[in-house]
C-alpha cells in the first residue's frame, strides 16, 4: 500500500507537469505551421490546375483560413477545448477521424519496436558484458556499432531484399494480406509476420544503443559490493545476474528509453514510407505535402500525448523498479 | 581447543603484480571465535574471499589448502561450493551500506537465501525472516521485512546482513571488519550480538579486524597478519598481556584502550619509516624494514610461524631465541 502511494505521487507529479508542455506544443506548432508558405487552398488550386481569385478566397473562407493567425489560433484551441481537432480541407471529414483510423497501427508498430529495442538490446549488453573483452563481447560489439550507424530506411530495405525477395519469408509491406479473409489466430499470426521487418527496422538503432548502455550498467552493477553479497549466499551466476545485476542495471537504461520515444516516432515515418504501412507517420508526411495543416497539427499533438503518456510509464516503471525514487 | 572446523594452510594468493598473501595459515575450532589482526593491506579481506572462494578474477591461489570439515575447499567442483556458501559459511562485509541490495526488500533478501538452501516456499521463507529480524533484534520486524535498504541506518543494515548470513545456521561464520563502519556504540551492540548469536547457533566466528581493542573482549584466539604472512598467533589473554612480535607489540602500543598497560609510547610505528606496501619485496621477514630489533640474518628469507611454546606461535627467530633464553634461566 505504501508502494503504491509513493507510485501514485509519481503520477500525480508526471501529470502535473504535462499540462504546460502540452499547451506549449500546440501554440508553438501551430505558430511555426503559420511560417510555412502556403495554404491547403493553393494546393488545392495548383491541383485543379487553376483557380479564380474568388474561389480562392471562397475556399479560404471555408477553411478558416481568411482570418489572422491569432484568431486562427484562438478558433483551433476553442475547437481542442471541445474536444475536437477540427476539419480536414482535404478530405471533409473530421481529424480525429483520420487519425482514429491510422493510429492503432502505429501504436503497434511502436510497441512491437520498443519491444524488439529493449528486450533484443537488454540481452545483448548483457551478454556482451558477461564476456566482457573477450572474442563474443568483441564481435557483438562490432554488431551494435553497425546497427548504430546504418540508417534505419537502408536496413529496411536490405531486410526486404534478404526476407522477403530473396528467402521469401516474410511479406515486404502492408499491415495484412488484402483479400486472404483469414479469421482468428490465423489473422493474427499474418498481421505479426507484416509487422516484423518494419518494427526490427525501426528497432535496430534502439537495440544498439541500450546494447551499448546495457553493457556499461552490468559492468558497474557486477562490481558492487550487494552482487557480492549475493554469491556469497551461494545463489548461482545465472541468479545473481538476473536477481541482481540486470535489475539494477535497468535504471539507467529505462530513464532513457522515455527519451528515445519521440525519436522512434519520427523514425516511423520514415519506415512507414519503406514498407508502405498505414500509419501516423506516412499521413503526416502525406498532409505536409498536402498543406493539410489540421490533420498534421493533430498527428503533432497526438505525438506529443504519446511521447509523454509513454514518459509517464516509465517514469512509473523507474519509480517501480527503484524504490528510491521519490517525489521531489 | 576443539576439534578444527577450519584448517588454512600455507595459503598463497597471487595477483599478475604481487602477493598478498603468502604461506599464511591458521586454524579455527568448532564455536571459537578466532580474530584475524592486521592493518589496511595486509590481506584479511583476500583470505576471508579465499576461504569463501570469491576472490576476484585476476587473483589466484599458487599454492595451500583450506579444509573444512574434512573436505579441502580448494578443491571442491564450484556447484558444491555454492552449497557450502551461505549454508555452512556464511560471510558479512565491511560496508552495510553498499552490501544489501538496493531494489529488493530486506525480507527478500533473507528469504532468498533461506529459499536456495532450505527450499522454504515464499510464505514460509518470509515467516522465518521475520524471525530472524527479530532474532538480531531489529525492532518490528513484520514492519520492517518490507523495508527497502536504504530506508534503515548502517547498524540496522549490518542486523540485517548478519540475519541473512545465520539464517541457515552456518557452522563458520566470517565476519570482515563488521563494526568498522558504524559508531563506538553500535559497535559493541553488534559485536555483541555476534557472540551471542554464535552461541546460540554453535557457530564458529572469525572475526576480522585491525582493532586490536575489540580483540580481549570477543575473540578466544588471535591470529596476527602482517603483509599477508602470519607473525602470531596466541590465546587472546596471553597475546594481550605479553605481545612477543614486534609488529604485535607495535599494534598494542598504538590501541588507544590499551596503551595504558603497556610502556610502549603510542604512534612508535609511526616513527619506524617504510609501509606495509614497501615490505612485500623483501625476501627476508616483511617487517624488517619497519622493525628496531632486526638482525641481518631477518633479511635472508620470511620465518615461519612456529611453536614457541604450547598453543602460542610466533613468526620472529630473534625474539623466539631470547624467549627460549628467558626460560631456561627460569628453569635452572
Ligand atoms: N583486485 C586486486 N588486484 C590487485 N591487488 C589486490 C586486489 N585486491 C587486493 N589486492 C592487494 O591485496 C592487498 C590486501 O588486500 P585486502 O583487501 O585483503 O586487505 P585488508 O587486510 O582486508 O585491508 P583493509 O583493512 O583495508 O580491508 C592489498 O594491499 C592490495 O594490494
Ligand atoms: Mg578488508
Amino acid at each position: 500500500m505504501l508502494e503504491n502511494r509513493r507510485l501514485l505521487r509519481v503520477l500525480r507529479r508526471t501529470v502535473l507537469q504535462a499540462v504546460p508542455t502540452i499547451l506549449g506544443i500546440i501554440i508553438l506548432n501551430f505558430l511555426l505551421l503559420k511560417l510555412a508558405p502556403g495554404d491547403a487552398a493553393d494546393v488545392m488550386a495548383g491541383e485543379f490546375g487553376a483557380a479564380t481569385e474568388e474561389t480562392m478566397a471562397m475556399l479560404r473562407q471555408r477553411f478558416g483560413l481568411d482570418v489572422p493567425v491569432l484568431q486562427q489560433l484562438l478558433a483551433y484551441l476553442s475547437n481542442l477545448a471541445q474536444f475536437s481537432l477540427g476539419q480536414s480541407p482535404r478530405y471533409g471529414v473530421p481529424v480525429s477521424e483520420l487519425i482514429g483510423q491510422r493510429l492503432p497501427s502505429t501504436l503497434m508498430l511502436m510497441v512491437m519496436a520498443l519491444a524488439i529495442a529493449f528486450g533484443l538490446g537488454i540481452a545483448l549488453g548483457t551478454a556482451m558484458a558477461l564476456t566482457a573483452g573477450r572474442w563474443p563481447d568483441r564481435v557483438l560489439s562490432l554488431v551494435s556499432l553497425f546497427f548504430y550507424s546504418v540508417p534505419g530506411f537502408w536496413i529496411g530495405l536490405m531486410l526486404i531484399v534478404l526476407f522477403s525477395v530473396k528467402l521469401n519469408w516474410l511479406p515486404s509491406g502492408g499491415q495484412e494480406t488484402i483479400g486472404a479473409g483469414l479469421t482468428g489466430l490465423d489473422y493474427a499470426l499474418d498481421r505479426l509476420k507484416h509487422m516484423i521487418l518494419p518494427a526490427t527496422s525501426l528497432a535496430l538503432f534502439y537495440v544498439a544503443i541500450y546494447g551499448r548502455l546495457t553493457r556499461a550498467a552490468v559492468l558497474e552493477v557486477s562490481s558492487q559490493d550487494y552482487v557480492r553479497t549475493a554469491a556469497a549466499k551461494g545463489l548461482p551466476p545465472l541468479a545473481i545476474t538476473l536477481r541482481h545485476v540486470i535489475r539494477n542495471a535497468l535504471l539507467p537504461v529505462t530513464t532513457l528509453a522515455g527519451i528515445h520515444l519521440g525519436g522512434i516516432l519520427g523514425g516511423a515515418v520514415v519506415i512507414e514510407t519503406v514498407y508502405s504501412w498505414p500509419g501516423l507517420g506516412r499521413l503526416a508526411f502525406e498532409s505536409v505535402t498536402r498543406r493539410d495543416f489540421n490533420v498534421l497539427l493533430g498527428v503533432l499533438l497526438l505525438s506529443s500525448f504519446l511521447v509523454i503518456i509513454a514518459n509517464t510509464l516509465v517514469d512509473l516503471l523507474h519509480a517501480w523498479l527503484d524504490p528510491r525514487v521519490e517525489v521531489r | 581447543m576443539t576439534a578444527k572446523l577450519l584448517d588454512v594452510s600455507s595459503l598463497t594468493i597471487a595477483f599478475p603484480r604481487g602477493t598478498p598473501v603468502a604461506d599464511f595459515g591458521f586454524a579455527i575450532g568448532e564455536g571459537e571465535t578466532v580474530a584475524v589482526v592486521g592493518e589496511s593491506g595486509s590481506g584479511k579481506s583476500l583470505t576471508a574471499l579465499a576461504i569463501m572462494r570469491l576472490l576476484p578474477r585476476t587473483a589466484r591461489i599458487a599454492s595451500g589448502s583450506i579444509g573444512f570439515r574434512g573436505r579441502d575447499l580448494l578443491a571442491l567442483p564450484e556447484p558444491d561450493m555454492r552449497k557450502v556458501r551461505g549454508r555452512e559459511i556464511a560471510m558479512i562485509f565491511q560496508e552495510p551500506m553498499t552490501s544489501l541490495n538496493p531494489v529488493l526488500t530486506v525480507g527478500k533478501q533473507i528469504a532468498e537465501v533461506l529459499r536456495l538452501h532450505e527450499g522454504l516456499s515464499a510464505e514460509a521463507a518470509r515467516k522465518r525472516s521475520i524471525e530472524l529480524l527479530d532474532l538480531v533484534r531489529v525492532a518490528d520486524p513484520h514492519l520492517r521485512v518490507d523495508d527497502f535498504p536504504h530506508r534503515l541506518s548502517g547498524g540496522m543494515r549490518q542486523r540485517v546482513m548478519i540475519a541473512m548470513a545465520v539464517a541457515c545456521r552456518p557452522k563458520l561464520l566470517i565476519a570482515d571488519e563488521p563494526t568498522t563502519a558504524l559508531d563506538v556504540t553500535i559497535q559493541a551492540q553488534v559485536l555483541d550480538l555476534l557472540d551471542r548469536l554464535r552461541r546460540e547457533l554453535g557457530m564458529a566466528l572469525m572475526l576480522i579486524t585491525h582493532d586490536l581493542g575489540i580483540v580481549g573482549q570477543w575473540a578466544d584466539r588471535v591470529v596476527v597478519l602482517y603483509a599477508g604472512r602470519g607473525a602470531e598467533e596466541a590465546d587472546a589473554g596471553p597475546l594481550l598481556e605479553d605481545p612477543l612480535h614486534p609488529y604485535t607489540k607495535g599494534l598494542l602500543a598504538a590501541s588507544p584502550r590499551l596503551d595504558a598497560r603497556l610502556h610502549y609510547t603510542a604512534g612508535a610505528l609511526r616513527e619506524i619509516p617504510g609501509s606495509i606496501a614497501t615490505a612485500q619485496r623483501e625476501p627476508g621477514c616483511p617487517f624488517v624494514p619497519r622493525c628496531a630489533m632486526a638482525l641481518p640474518s631477518c633479511r635472508i628469507s620470511p620465518p615461519p610461524l612456529e611453536e614457541i611454546r604450547p598453543r602460542r606461535l610466533l613468526a620472529c627467530p630473534p625474539t623466539a631465541a631470547q624467549e627460549q633464553a628467558n626460560a631456561s634461566a627460569v628453569g635452572r
